[in-house]
């Protein structure tokens, strides 16, 4: 191990040390596993039975797609729309008029401070239920408002780390607004922003979780019929989870791909909490969207 | 607006769960944290690799999925049960933990490699080295980012509503219910209650970091 910012290279003392603290900590990682395993086992968890439905061809065939083909187009279909939103309210945020830019700024800080949950929930009784659009497109509209505001933010910050040099030599060469902000800023501030768009997509694909309270399909609503008939909850919830987690690291890794292809060693933009700015977050942090 | 007449305290007591929840995990949230990421940066590879499973695991798993472990799954494991309060904690700690710890680790990673490599040179132990010279510089760059980590929590309790405890969003849920004609009034006013919570958390954040700003 060479020398970090927090320790010293380890000598033979602190080396012999550190083995020790390995054997321990490894020990206990070892009881603690045990512990659960066992656990499970007296609760019979392990149980065939439970586990059966998961290699069952009927069952797999309704988790793999009612489940997951749904939860991916919901989330794709959000995303898209949210990118539309996002462009439109992102350069409507750098307006040079009061009057574009204050409603803009108003509803991007609206939607990024209003909980999804809470938007999904009133479309969904409001406009989804009975004669309206359904569980499927409040979980769209609502994930669209939540990420196309957060993706205005993205938006506006890529565009404002374009160089300045860039805008002001097209103002030189006399091109308008429209031509400086659609033909210089944006394809720059495109590959600067890309990254950020697709880890959006982990936080978007981790939300269309949420149409579980609404009763909307995708692999949350299959996963409770699963268990509604199984009774077997935890394994479930396992299988569930594991196929989120499985979509999210292709896409984290997609990201973080990209990244390198597009901007290089550059740190990833990032939005923080509302009226913070912008940061860059650690180079290769990729997939570090917002909980 | 005869509901808010008749329900203010209710919205008042929803409102009071929702940052009960919000406070609460919060702070376990930084505690477990703070640990899986000194276990992270720490020199033990073991308990390194096993914090950062952890973070991947839960970073990458719907809060939703994480609310079903805790109150649909447990129960069937024949282990005591906590209190429906107790288990929206344990689910959002358990979720914002693994955040924390990648905003605590970033903090860290932002610091100078000289700085540590002079704090050494000048003769600082390690204490010494820690206290002085390294946390001080993590604890400012990790700021923005826990900021914007306890906000998302803030509005993440909203999940609680779908399991059984009546904070803010299923109390307008309720409400919404009761009084279909004023809806849109009654989502306006719960919307602004989040609006407020998250701004004022926002402005808090905001001071601190021009307050402990340093001039480079």
């Amino acid at each position: 191990m060479t020398a970090g910012v927090l320790f010293d290279a380890p000598g033979p003392r602190t080396r012999a040390r550190h083995r020790v603290y390995t054997v321990l900590a490894s020990v206990v990682l070892l009881v603690v596993a045990a512990l659960v395993v066992w656990r499970l086992a007296e609760a019979g968890q392990f149980a065939y039975d439970l586990w059966e439905p998961f290699v069952t061809p009927v069952y797999m065939k309704a988790l793999l797609v009612d489940g997951l083909l749904k939860t991916l187009q919901m989330a794709f279909t959000a995303v898209t729309l949210a990118v539309v939103f996002g462009v439109l309210f992102g350069v409507g945020k750098l307006s040079d008029r009061g009057w574009v830019r204050w409603p803009c700024t108003i509803v991007v800080e609206f939607f990024r401070a209003v909980p999804v949950l809470l938007l999904m929930i009133f479309i969904f009784f409001s406009y989804g239920i009975g004669d309206g659009f359904g569980s499927y497109w409040s979980v769209v509209i609502a994930l669209t408002l939540y990420n196309g505001a957060v993706l205005a933010e993205v938006f506006r910050a890529g565009i404002e780390a374009v160089p300045h040099g860039q805008s002001e030599a097209a103002y030189a060469l006399g091109m308008r607004k429209t031509q400086v902000m659609t033909s210089i800023l944006l394809p720059q501030g495109v590959k600067i922003m890309l990254p950020a768009i697709i880890s959006q997509c982990v936080v978007a694909l981790k939300d269309t979780s949420l149409g579980y309270y609404i009763l909307a399909p995708g692999l949350t609503a299959v996963g409770k019929q699963i268990y509604g008939e199984f009774q077997n909850q935890l394994q479930t919830a396992i299988v569930v989870s594991a196929l989120y987690i499985a979509c999210n690291l292709v896409l984290t890794a997609v990201a973080t791909w990209v990244q390198h292809r597009l901007v290089g060693e550059r740190r990833q933009l990032e939005v923080g909490g509302l009226g913070l700015p912008a940061q860059t977050g650690e180079a290769g942090g990729a997939g570090h969207g917002h909980p | 607006m005869d509901w808010l007449a008749d329900g203010y305290g209710l919205v008042l007591r929803a409102f009071l769960l929702t940052i009960e929840l919000g406070v609460v995990a919060g702070v376990f949230s930084m505690l477990l944290g703070v640990l899986l990421a000194a276990a992270r940066v720490g020199p033990v590879a073991v308990l390194a690799k096993a914090a950062a499973t952890y973070v991947l695991v839960f970073r990458n798993t719907p809060l939703l999925m994480v609310f079903v472990f805790v109150f649909v799954a447990l129960p069937k494991v024949d282990i005591p049960q906590l209190s429906f309060f107790a288990k929206g904690v344990l689910a959002l700690t358990l979720y914002t933990s693994a955040f924390v710890c990648e905003a605590v680790r970033s903090g860290v990673n932002s610091v100078p490699l000289g700085q540590a490599e002079a704090a050494r040179a000048v003769g600082l132990t390690f204490g010494q080295t820690m206290q002085e010279v390294v946390l001080p510089q993590a604890m400012r760059a990790a700021l923005p980012p826990l900021a914007s980590v306890l906000i998302a929590l803030m509005k993440n309790t909203s999940v609680a509503a779908a399991f059984g405890l009546i904070e803010a969003t299923a109390r307008m849920r309720f409400f919404t219910n009761d009084n279909a004609d004023v809806r849109t009034v009654i989502f306006l006013v719960f919307a602004i209650g989040y609006v407020v919570i998250v701004e004022l958390m926002s402005a808090g954040a905001f001071t601190l970091e021009r307050r402990w700003r340093v001039a480079r």
